[in-house]
């Protein structure tokens, strides 16, 4: 019963968040162009001048952009795969009949729920030490030489506690699927004589594929901009080793104060991050009339 | 849950190897907290001591004596309740109105709000650090309770609103009819019906908050930073002190942590926006 006042009084109510976050998308996305267009650096004020697509250009030649975004593509590619397979693998171990299932589950979701710089601090220091880690124990009580992650190999130890991070994610949402698959279906299938693989490849896999796609989108959108563990571990080296786009602008803007430069690099993060939400949007727009 | 196994024994190897891939997965958060009752002699021993060492608790008083954790602490939990509750207040009239009252363009309205989400904090990061700078809202709690507020604004929309669509509406109808006014209908009627989805979207929203750590890193210093900028000063060479570094980082965390088991379920409900059941 939708009638005028309630209407009326619906549009009243919906209006301050839809312009709070209108305001909040368009000034700032906004004043971004704007600067991108702008030779504009903070140490020079009142030097502005506009420049068109220079800003653009250099961010676009210079290597650090071509460092950066093999690292990001590399970073966010990487953390996919693993979370993704690893959490189909997690997710078909935690729906068996487990004893304590429910304090199992509550052990691998956990990761989720803790904060990127203390995530970043005790895989750094508490793990990947190459002196008293507890990585290089382990290499040691193998007979092997202790990895320094954070020099030999820094891309690869990011990777590795950014996907530890969001393993339980990809685990969580690929598990609630699991859940909601049809015994019958199966059943039927293995009196038809399917085998555990059969049955995972032609019916567990296909009923995952929407709920894969849904991790794999949005994952990528919160993978493309890792901030906080670059921030304290590496701090985008050594060199340019684990600068990512999202770094690389911030190091433009608030260290080097070059306000048009990082301007240009942010809206190229944000066309390559809309490139994947129209598809996550498209995805979940059809849900909603279900 | 399937009953795979045919004898106990099954079940039981089994379970040992999902209690073994489990507790590896865990192991960091294990490792963090049993190195926070460490000395920092015991913390830096080589082997590794699991569980035979001297248990202490200084770094924990040590932590609360001599560093500002209590001030971090209470900015994290000022940021991310703040936020949370200006969220809610905006979110629960965005989507009631949306549920109850929806026009055509109410489906474009909620996926243009997604789309919000969608763009990448450093796009933004230029202007919203000069907006801040020339309004003096750098390290003020206010100005970050904002940022939070809005970029989590379309989950908790989008969480509220697929909750109250399982409300019938035939109830808040039935309501009108007796004469409630509109504050009525949602005060009296909608609400108690909806507090599980409610508490559920506060807590999504207060973890999301409480470790959020790109605008918190770039927008305060001192007066405003919470336990995520507390834990980063610690990667400083002269922080180095893994017991205390340990004890900090599970102060930080602890309490979330609880509060993340607790709402695991929504979490699945809110992240992916519904589509995913």
């Amino acid at each position: 019963m939708s009638t005028r006042a309630s209407t009326l009084a619906g549009r009243i109510m919906s209006a301050p968040s839809i312009i709070a976050l209108f305001l909040w998308m368009i000034v700032p996305l906004g004043m971004t162009i704007y600067f991108s267009f702008l030779r504009y650096n903070l140490l020079s004020p009142g030097m502005e001048e506009w420049i068109g697509f220079v800003n653009y250009k250099f961010f676009l030649t210079d290597h650090a952009f071509f460092a950066s975004l093999a690292n990001t593509l590399i970073l966010v590619g990487s953390v996919l795969v693993i979370t993704v397979i690893g959490g189909i693998l997690i997710g078909l171990m935690l729906d068996q009949a487990i004893f304590g299932r429910g304090i199992l589950r509550i052990l691998v979701i956990s990761p989720f729920f803790i904060m990127p710089t203390v995530n970043a601090l005790v895989w750094k220091n508490l793990l990947m030490n190459p002196v008293s880690g507890f990585f290089a124990w382990i290499s040691m009580s193998l007979g092997l030489e202790p990895i320094d992650w954070f020099t030999k190999a820094p891309l690869t130890a990011i990777i590795i506690m950014v996907a530890w991070q969001w393993l339980p994610f990809a685990t969580l949402i690929l598990l609630t699927a699991l859940q909601s698959l049809d015994r019958d279906q199966k059943e039927a299938a293995q009196m038809d004589g399917a085998g555990p693989i059969a049955i995972f490849f032609y019916i567990t896999l296909p009923h995952l594929s929407r709920a894969i796609t849904v991790v794999i989108l949005i994952e990528t959108i919160f993978l493309l901009t890792v901030f906080a563990e670059i921030f304290v571990t590496t701090g985008g080296g050594p060199g340019l080793a684990t600068t990512n786009i999202a770094f690389l602008v911030y190091t433009q803007a608030l260290l080097q104060y070059d306000v048009g430069g990082a301007s240009a690099g942010g809206i190229v993060a944000v066309i390559l991050a809309n490139i994947v939400a129209i598809f996550l949007v498209r995805l979940i727009g059809k849900n909603l009339d279900a | 849950m399937e009953n795979n196994f045919k004898s106990p024994i099954g079940k039981i190897a089994y379970s040992v190897f999902a209690w073994i891939v489990g507790l590896a997965i865990f192991f960091p958060i294990l490792w963090m907290a049993l190195t926070s009752f460490k000395s920092e002699i015991d913390a830096v021993n080589m082997p590794p001591l699991f569980f035979d060492f001297n248990w202490t608790l200084e770094n924990y008083t040590g932590i609360l004596e001599q560093s500002n954790y209590f001030k971090f602490a209470m900015n994290s939990i000022i940021l991310s309740f703040g936020s949370t509750i200006i969220g809610l207040v905006f979110a629960v009239t965005c989507a009631w109105a949306m549920a109850f009252n929806p026009t055509k363009r109410t489906k474009d309205t909620l996926l243009w709000m997604l789309s919000t989400k969608m763009m990448p904090p450093v796009g933004v990061l230029v202007p919203i650090y000069l907006v801040f700078r020339d309004w003096g809202l750098l390290d003020s709690r206010f100005g970050l309770i904002m940022v939070l507020f809005l970029m989590n604004l379309p989950i908790m929309v989008w969480m509220l609103y697929t909750y109250f669509k399982e409300i019938p509406k035939d109830i808040l109808e039935a309501a009108r009819m007796d004469g409630a006014t509109l504050p009525k209908e949602i005060f009296f009627v909608l609400l108690p019906m909806a507090v599980p989805g409610i508490a559920s979207t506060m807590l999504l929203n207060i973890i999301l908050a409480w470790n959020e750590a790109f605008w918190t890193l770039n927008l305060t210093t001192s007066d405003a930073a919470p336990l995520t900028a507390f834990i980063a000063s610690y990667s400083s060479p002269e922080g180095l002190f893994w017991a205390k570094l340990s004890a900090a980082s599970t102060l930080a965390v602890a309490p979330i942590l609880v509060v993340g088991w607790f709402s695991q379920k929504q979490l699945v409900r809110g992240l992916t926006f519904g589509a995913v059941k």
